[in-house]
């Protein structure tokens, strides 16, 4: 576990250091949801009807933008070989990797994410349950993006290449993750949409490491 | 070889049987075979491209050999792969050092990954105790290659596969790295290293991988 926690660690770390890679998701997500406004006018009712939409989009986008880097680094050093070899299962690396992937990126976007439904005139009922959603169902954007992050290490222009893979497949989050916000809006229970953003999250929890550790053994040989 | 060779593997030590590789379409190796016993180092020469490193990265298990069986002990390593890793140390052409991070962070991590271990004494070792505190991005091309070896000092494990250790360093490190090998041969480590310099070692077998290069049918 100690092991675990220390890849964590190494990963956070690495990314506050660098600083870049955490201020350019939150700073993406911000300046793409302040372009709405602009191209579709500054209407507030139009606005707050598209609020969650243009929110969850713009920050599932964010999340992939940072994807690339996931396994990147660590695969050009020769870090990824290194860890391979470590005592740690890789699937258990992969988890530790997203959890440090999600701390610098999913949790920012949920915190950011109240203040840019301000601009956007969301209705005051969709707060709670915008950042819920977001807080359960950016970890799962985190996790099946580091299978499409493993599959395209190597690749040439492997961030449009994990666009192209993940973007349909981040498609049922989506779906959840608005329904939520509009449901609460709407006076409609909010329950079976979390619960089901859980479950993804849940089918995820396991799931993916396992595929993306594959996927980096493929890499690797 | 006679069949059913493969239970017939040597009963301690190192050792790998009629071992064959592939790479893409080419096979670069085959019938190959070798055995350390305790304390026994094996130099790998040859010509580049022989397969050099795809042979020490079969040992390491960073992929599958064509043919044959590599041994520990008596046990086909494949078996147990998590046990196989837990007792070696592979050091490879890339660093795996971490710009941001600090000399004694990258080793400690390392280390940590592994269960723990005398940072302080392997940079020392290595000659890094005075960079300990300093960022590895302003670190040269050698002293990046002795924090790597220092890696083999600051956990221990009994086999050690080091592809060009040699490169890059200067002969004060290569004094180090010698002595360092020295020392994991007197404590009954294995030692498996690919070289194109002179790296003299007592009683070290040599291999030369050209030796196996297949033979185009």
């Amino acid at each position: 576990m100690s092991a675990f926690r220390l890849l964590v660690q190494r990963d956070l770390r690495l990314a506050l250091r660098q600083g870049g890679d955490a201020a350019m998701v939150v700073g993406f997500f911000v300046l793409a949801t302040i372009l709405f406004p602009f191209g579709v006018g500054p209407e507030p009712e139009l606005l707050a009807r598209i609020a969650a939409g243009i929110l969850w989009v713009t920050a599932l986008l964010a999340a992939l933008l940072s994807l690339e880097r996931l396994f990147q680094a660590d695969w050009e050093d020769g870090s990824l070989e290194a860890l391979s070899l470590m005592p740690l299962p890789l699937e258990a690396q992969v988890l530790a990797k997203c959890l440090a992937h999600w701390l610098v990126t999913g949790l920012p976007l949920s915190a950011t994410a109240p203040l840019l439904a301000l601009l956007l005139q969301l209705d005051a009922a969709g707060y709670k349950v915008l950042v819920a959603s977001l807080l359960l169902g950016t970890p799962t954007l985190s996790l099946i993006g580091a299978v499409g992050a493993a599959l395209s290490l190597g690749a040439r222009r492997g961030g449009v290449l994990l666009s192209l893979l993940m973007l349909p497949l981040y498609i049922p989050v989506l779906i959840f993750g608005v329904g939520a916000i509009e449901a609460s809006i709407g006076g409609f229970g909010v329950g079976p949409h979390l619960l089901l953003l859980g479950a993804l999250l849940a089918g995820a929890l396991p799931l993916a490491p396992l595929a993306a550790a594959a996927a980096l053994r493929q890499a690797l040989e | 070889m006679p069949a059913g060779r493969h239970t017939m593997l040597p009963a301690a030590g190192f050792a790998g049987i009629d071992l064959a590789c592939r790479r893409g379409e080419r096979l670069v190796f085959a019938g190959l075979s070798f055995s350390l016993a305790a304390g026994g180092a094996l130099v790998l020469t040859g010509p580049n491209g022989s397969g050099k490193s795809s042979l020490l990265r079969l040992m390491a298990g960073l992929g599958r050999p064509e043919a044959g069986v590599l041994s520990w002990d008596g046990a086909p390593v494949g078996e147990d792969p998590p046990a196989h890793r837990a007792r070696l140390h592979f050091i490879g052409h890339q660093e795996a050092v971490k710009p941001l991070l600090s000399v004694a962070e990258n080793l400690a991590f390392w280390a940590g990954m592994r269960g723990g271990g005398d940072v302080g004494q392997a940079l020392a070792r290595f000659r890094l105790a005075a960079f300990a505190g300093s960022p590895c991005r302003l670190l040269s091309a050698g002293q990046r290659r002795r924090l790597a070896l220092a890696r083999l000092l600051a956990s221990p494990a009994p086999l050690w596969l080091l592809d060009e250790p040699a490169t890059g360093l200067d002969s004060d490190a290569l004094d180090d790295l010698q002595a360092a090998i020295a020392a994991q041969r007197e404590a009954g480590g294995f030692v498996v290293l690919s070289t194109h310099t002179e790296l003299p070692m007592a009683g070290a077998a040599t291999l030369c991988l050209s030796d196996f290069a297949a033979r185009p049918a």
